[in-house]
C-alpha cells in the first residue's frame, strides 16, 4: 500500500470514535515538568568530566582566517583545545536540507561568522581564553556588498503571471500602487542553541535543541563524514525554535569535533549574541504592490513583486508573495520575488516565511484599496475570494474565511468604528480600529510514528518528532487515546529521540497534521487487529475507556483481546491532493490601537483573531499558536528590527535589549475563535496547521488600525514613533 | 594560588558551600555546580529574565550576580517553589491556563511572579496607575503585564500568564481568609 495521500479521507473517523479527548483543551502532559523546573534542555545534560566549549567569531566582514595563535590561549588555565577544523560549519543548514551545509570557517562569509571553538575545563576559563584569542586575517571585506539592490538582484524563481497586469490597472476604476518595506527578524527563541555531545567509540551522541531530528542526524553525519547509524540526537525538549533549529548550526559539528579530538564530554552553548549573528535572519523585504479593481472594489488586477536577501550560494528566499498566489482575486497578475546576494548572516526560516511579511504589506493595500472604493474593509475581502486559484484554476480545501471574518467582526464589534480616522480621541490618544485577513499555506510532510497498545492497556506513542512548545506530546497522546479508546492518563508520547520513527520534524506548522496523521494509521493498524480479536470489522468496533464493543457484539476489555503487546507504525507521505487542491488556512485579525497624539507611541488595546485550520486536535493548545503568533505580528508592527551597518554589514542590535521583541506590557487582552473545520484534503486527520497562522497578516490589521486612528498610513515596518511624528495631526485640534 | 573566595549560601532550605573562580555568576553555580537547572540561561545579560530566582525575598537576573557575593544568602529557585507531585498554585495555575509553550521562559516568569505577588502584599508601587508613589487600590492586569515585563517569553503566552496569576493570586487571598 502506497504512503501518499492521494484521496481525502472523509470518513470522519475522529468524529465517530467514542473516547472524546480529541480536539479538547486538555492541559500539556509535560506541563507539570516545566512549571517545576524538570523538563530538561540541551545544555542540561550533565555528563561525568564534561568541557567547556566557547565559540570564537570573525572581526572580518568577508575574506580567510590566516593564523590562530592557539598557543598563547593552550597556556591559559584550564584551556584544553582550540578547534577550527575544517569539518566546523561556516553556516548553519537551512530546514530539511538533510546534509551539511557549506563548512570550513576558516574562509568567512558574514561578520562575526564562528571561526574557532575554544574548550577549556569550565565554562570561565574557555569565556576568557576566547577574549584572547588573537585570530590574523586576509581581509576581503572592501569587495563585499552590503545592502541589498535591484540591479544586483535575480529572480527567486519563475515569476507568476496570467493576463496582462499593466493593461487591467491603465483601465480599473481604482488603482493602488504603494511600496512596503519591512526590516530582517529574529527568531531569538529563549533557549540558545546548545549542544552536549559525547562519543562511545564510533558512536556519538548529542544532546541539541533541534526542530527535526532525522534531517539533523544527516546533516550532523555528513558533516562529521561519518555514517548516519553512529549518530544519535536527543532533543526531547526544546526551548523554542521558530525556525532557528530547524537544521544544524555550528555547536553541533563544533562540540562532536572537539569531544572526539579530547575523548571527553563537551558542551558547546552559544551566547545570545552569537545565535543573533550567526543563526538566520528573515530577510529585510521592499515589495511593491500594485492592485486595480472595479467602481465595485472587485480586483482584476495583482501585481506584488518583492527584493529580499541572502548569502550568495543561498537557494533559500523569503516567499513573500506565497498567500498573495491564492488569497485574492484579479485574473490580471504578476507576482514575483528577486533575491540579491549581500554579506550578512546567513537569510533562512523564520515562523511563517513568506506570509509574516507579506501578508502585512497585502493587507496595508486592501485597507488603502477599501478606503478608495468605499467600501467596509470586510466586505471588499468577501468580494475578491475567487472560486478557483486566480491563473491555475486550481479548487480550493476547506476554506472559511468568511466566516472568519464575519466571527471576528461580531466578536470585536467591528460596527462601533468610525470609517473615518481622528474620529475617536481619549486624553491624549487618538483610539482607532484595524482589521486584517490572515493566511498561510498548509503543508503535509513525510512522517512515521510507532503505536503500542501494551498487554496491560496502556497506550505508547513513539516517534522522534519534537515538541518545540507547539503541543506535540498532548496532541500526539489525544489522536492515540482517542483511536484506541483509552483515557488519556494511560497515554505516554515518547518524543525528540532518533531512534525511534522519523516523524516529520516540527516545521512550516507541518507538525502536528502530518506525525498526527502516522500516528493515526499506526492506530488504525492496532484498531483493524483488535476487531478481528473481538470478531467483527474495523468499521463496526467500538472502543471508550478501555472496553471494546461492537453492534451486537458485548463489550470485552480490551485486554482481553491482546495476548502481548501490540505495535504498529503508520507512515504518511505528501501525494497528489498537495498539488490537485489548494490546502490553506484562513482567519482574520481585528484590533483597537491608541496612538499618542503627541508621541506618536502606539499601544494595542485589544485584539481578536478568529481562524479556521481544519479539526482542532487541542483547543488550549490550538489557541496558545494563535496568541502567540499574534504577539509575533505585534512585534513585527511595532518594535521588531534587526539593524545592519550599511558599512561592514555586522548586525547591530544582536541582543535581546536592543531587539526589541514584545513584553508583557506590550500585550493587550486577546480574544482567539477557533473555527469548527474539517479538510479532508488536507489530512486522514482532517487538520491543518496552526503554528503560523497567527502572524500571517496581524501587523497589517495594526497599521490599519493605526491609519483609523490617526489618518498616518504607514507602509515602512516597524511602526516606532518616529516615523508617525512628522504626520501627526495637531494634537490640539478637535477630534473629527 | 588563585584566590578563591568561598560563600556559605541557603538554597531551597539546604546549605550548599561555594568556593571556586570568583567569575562564577550565581546562575551557573545553581546549573552547573549544584544541577539546579530549573533556572535557564536565555541571555546571560540580564535582559530576558529567564534566570530569575528569589534572594532574601527579593527576584533578581542571577546571571548578573556572582555566586560569591551571596554568603549567608537564603535563595529560592523553581526547584524550591514546587515538584511535579507536588505543584504550588502559581505553578499549577500556569498549567492550567497554558502559560508557557517551550517552557523556557517559564521557570523564571514563576519565580519572578511569586515574588512580584509579595511586593503587591507589601504594597510596593509601580509606574502603572495614578499617583507612582502609592501603590493603586485595585490590582489590574496592566499593573501585572508592568511589573511582570522583565520576563520576556518569545512563545507569547502572556496572555495566559496574565490569567495565571490572577488566578493564583485569587486562590492564595481565598486561602489566606
Amino acid at each position: 500500500m502506497s504512503d501518499t495521500y492521494d484521496t481525502p479521507d472523509t470518513r470522519d473517523m475522529l468524529d465517530r470514535t467514542r473516547q472524546g479527548v480529541i480536539g479538547q483543551p486538555l492541559d500539556r502532559p509535560e506541563g507539570p515538568l516545566k512549571v517545576a523546573g524538570q523538563a530538561t534542555y540541551a545544555a542540561e545534560y550533565a555528563r561525568e568530566n564534561c568541557a567547556e566549549g566557547v565559540l570564537v567569531g570573525a572581526t572580518i566582514s568577508t575574506g580567510r582566517v590566516t593564523a590562530i595563535h592557539k598557543d598563547e590561549v593552550l597556556a591559559m588555565p584550564g584551556v584544553l583545545g582550540v578547534y577550527a577544523a575544517p569539518q566546523m560549519l561556516r553556516r548553519p543548514a537551512q530546514g530539511t536540507a538533510g546534509e551539511a551545509p557549506l563548512q570550513d570557517p576558516s574562509r568567512v562569509d558574514y561578520p562575526l561568522q564562528p571561526v574557532a571553538l575554544v574548550v577549556a575545563e569550565t565554562f570561565e576559563q574557555a569565556t576568557a581564553a576566547a577574549k584572547a584569542l588573537r585570530i590574523d586575517y586576509d581581509d576581503a571585506s572592501d569587495k563585499a556588498r552590503f545592502l541589498p539592490t535591484q540591479e544586483t538582484a535575480e529572480a527567486a524563481k519563475e515569476p507568476v503571471t496570467a493576463g496582462d497586469l499593466e493593461a487591467a490597472l491603465r483601465d480599473a476604476a481604482h488603482v493602488i500602487d504603494a511600496n512596503f518595506t519591512t526590516p530582517g527578524h529574529a527568531s531569538a527563541a529563549m533557549e540558545p542553541h546548545a549542544a552536549v555531545a559525547e562519543w562511545d567509540g564510533d558512536d556519538l551522541t548529542l544532546w541539541g535543541s533541534l526542530q527535526m531530528i532525522a534531517f539533523n542526524v544527516a546533516e550532523l553525519a555528513d558533516s562529521l563524514g561519518i555514517d548516519p547509524k553512529h549518530v544519535r540526537i536527543l532533543s526531547p525538549y526544546v526551548g523554542g525554535g521558530f525556525g532557528s533549529k530547524l537544521g544544524i548550526s555550528h555547536e553541533a559539528v563544533a562540540a562532536s569535533l572537539a569531544a572526539r579530538e579530547l575523548g571527553r564530554p563537551v558542551r558547546v552553548v552559544m551566547s545570545r549574541q552569537l545565535v543573533f549573528q550567526s543563526i538566520m535572519r528573515r530577510s529585510e523585504t521592499v515589495q511593491r504592490i500594485r492592485l486595480g479593481a472595479g467602481a465595485d472594489g472587485r480586483l482584476t488586477a495583482f501585481g506584488h513583486e518583492a527584493l529580499v536577501s541572502n548569502l550568495p550560494e543561498e537557494s533559500f528566499s523569503e516567499p513573500v508573495t506565497q498567500a498573495s498566489e491564492f488569497l485574492y482575486a484579479g485574473d490580471n497578475r504578476l507576482l514575483g520575488v528577486r533575491k540579491s546576494d549581500i554579506t550578512r548572516l546567513t537569510a533562512g526560516s523564520v515562523r511563517a516565511p513568506g506570509e509574516a511579511v507579506g501578508m502585512q504589506a497585502l493587507e496595508v493595500a486592501m485597507d488603502e484599496l477599501a478606503i478608495a472604493t468605499n467600501l467596509d474593509p470586510v466586505e471588499l475581502r468577501k468580494r475578491n475570494l475567487p472560486e478557483t486559484v486566480p491563473g491555475q484554476g486550481t479548487p480550493y480545501s476547506s476554506r472559511r474565511l468568511v466566516e472568519a471574518l464575519d466571527a471576528g467582526a461580531a466578536a470585536f464589534g467591528w460596527d462601533q468604528r468610525s470609517p473615518t480616522p481622528c474620529a475617536r480621541r481619549e486624553g491624549e490618544w487618538w483610539i482607532g480600529m484595524g482589521m486584517s485577513s490572515a493566511a498561510r499555506v498548509n503543508i503535509l510532510a513525510k512522517a512515521e510514528a510507532r503505536v503500542t497498545l501494551t498487554a496491560q492497556g496502556h497506550v505508547v506513542v513513539e516517534t522522534d518528532h519534537t515538541d518545540i512548545g507547539t503541543g506535540s506530546y498532548a496532541i500526539f497522546g489525544q489522536i492515540a487515546a482517542e483511536m484506541l479508546g483509552q483515557p488519556i492518563d494511560r497515554t505516554t508520547v515518547k518524543l525528540g529521540d532518533s531512534l525511534l520513527p522519523a516523524g516529520s520534524g516540527s516545521g512550516g506548522s507541518w507538525g502536528a497534521s502530518s506525525t498526527g496523521s502516522a500516528v493515526f494509521y499506526a492506530c488504525e493498524a492496532i484498531r483493524a487487529t483488535l476487531a478481528q480479536a473481538l470478531g467483527c470489522s474495523a468499521d463496526q468496533l467500538i472502543l471508550k475507556d478501555g472496553q471494546a464493543w461492537a453492534e451486537g457484539v458485548d463489550a470485552r476489555p480490551v485486554t482481553d483481546l491482546l495476548t502481548e503487546d501490540l505495535t504498529r507504525t503508520g507512515k504518511i507521505e505528501p501525494g497528489e491532493l498537495m498539488e490537485k487542491v489548494n490546502q490553506s488556512t484562513y482567519g482574520a485579525f481585528f484590533c483597537e490601537v491608541a496612538v499618542n497624539a503627541f508621541t506618536g507611541e502606539t499601544r494595542l488595546r485589544r485584539m481578536t483573531g478568529a481562524f479556521g485550520f481544519g479539526r482542532v486536535l487541542n483547543a488550549k493548545t490550538a489557541r496558545s499558536q494563535c496568541i502567540g503568533g499574534m504577539v509575533w505580528g505585534i512585534g513585527s508592527a511595532l518594535t521588531e528590527e534587526l539593524s545592519f551597518d550599511a558599512r561592514d554589514g555586522h548586525l547591530v542590535n544582536h541582543d535581546l535589549a536592543e531587539y526589541h521583541v514584545p513584553v508583557h506590557a506590550d500585550i493587550p487582552p486577546m480574544e482567539v475563535i477557533l473555527l469548527e473545520e474539517r479538510d479532508a484534503d488536507a489530512s486522514p486527520l482532517q487538520s491543518k496547521g496552526v503554528g503560523e497562522l497567527g502572524i500571517c497578516g496581524a501587523a497589517g490589521a495594526i497599521a490599519n488600525a493605526i491609519y483609523n486612528a490617526c489618518g498616518v498610513r504607514l507602509r515602512d515596518f516597524p511602526m516606532t514613533p518616529d516615523k508617525l511624528l512628522a504626520d501627526l495631526p495637531d494634537p490640539f485640534a478637535p477630534a473629527a | 594560588m588563585a584566590h578563591r573566595p568561598a560563600a556559605r549560601l541557603t538554597i531551597n532550605g539546604q546549605s550548599q558551600d561555594f568556593q571556586g573562580d570568583p567569575r562564577r555568576t550565581l546562575l551557573d553555580f545553581l546549573r552547573l555546580d549544584l544541577g539546579l537547572t530549573g533556572t535557564k540561561k536565555g541571555c546571560d545579560h540580564g535582559q530576558c529574565g529567564a534566570c530569575t530566582v528569589i534572594v532574601n525575598g527579593r527576584r533578581i537576573n542571577s546571571c548578573l550576580s556572582l555566586a560569591a557575593m551571596h554568603d549567608g544568602d537564603e535563595i529560592t529557585t523553581i526547584e524550591g517553589l514546587g515538584t511535579p507531585e507536588a505543584l504550588s498554585t502559581l505553578q499549577k495555575a500556569f498549567v492550567a491556563h497554558d502559560g508557557f509553550q517551550c517552557g523556557y521562559c517559564t521557570p523564571g516568569q514563576i519565580c519572578s511572579a511569586a515574588a512580584m505577588i509579595d511586593e503587591i502584599r507589601a504594597g510596593w508601587p509601580s509606574a502603572v496607575g495614578d499617583d507612582p508613589t502609592e501603590m493603586p487600590t485595585t490590582v489590574t492586569d496592566d499593573e501585572i503585564r508592568e511589573r511582570m515585563s522583565g520576563n520576556l517569553c518569545r512563545c507569547g503566552a502572556y496572555d495566559n500568564i496574565v490569567s495565571a496569576i490572577r488566578e493564583a493570586m485569587a486562590a492564595e487571598e481565598e486561602v489566606a481568609q
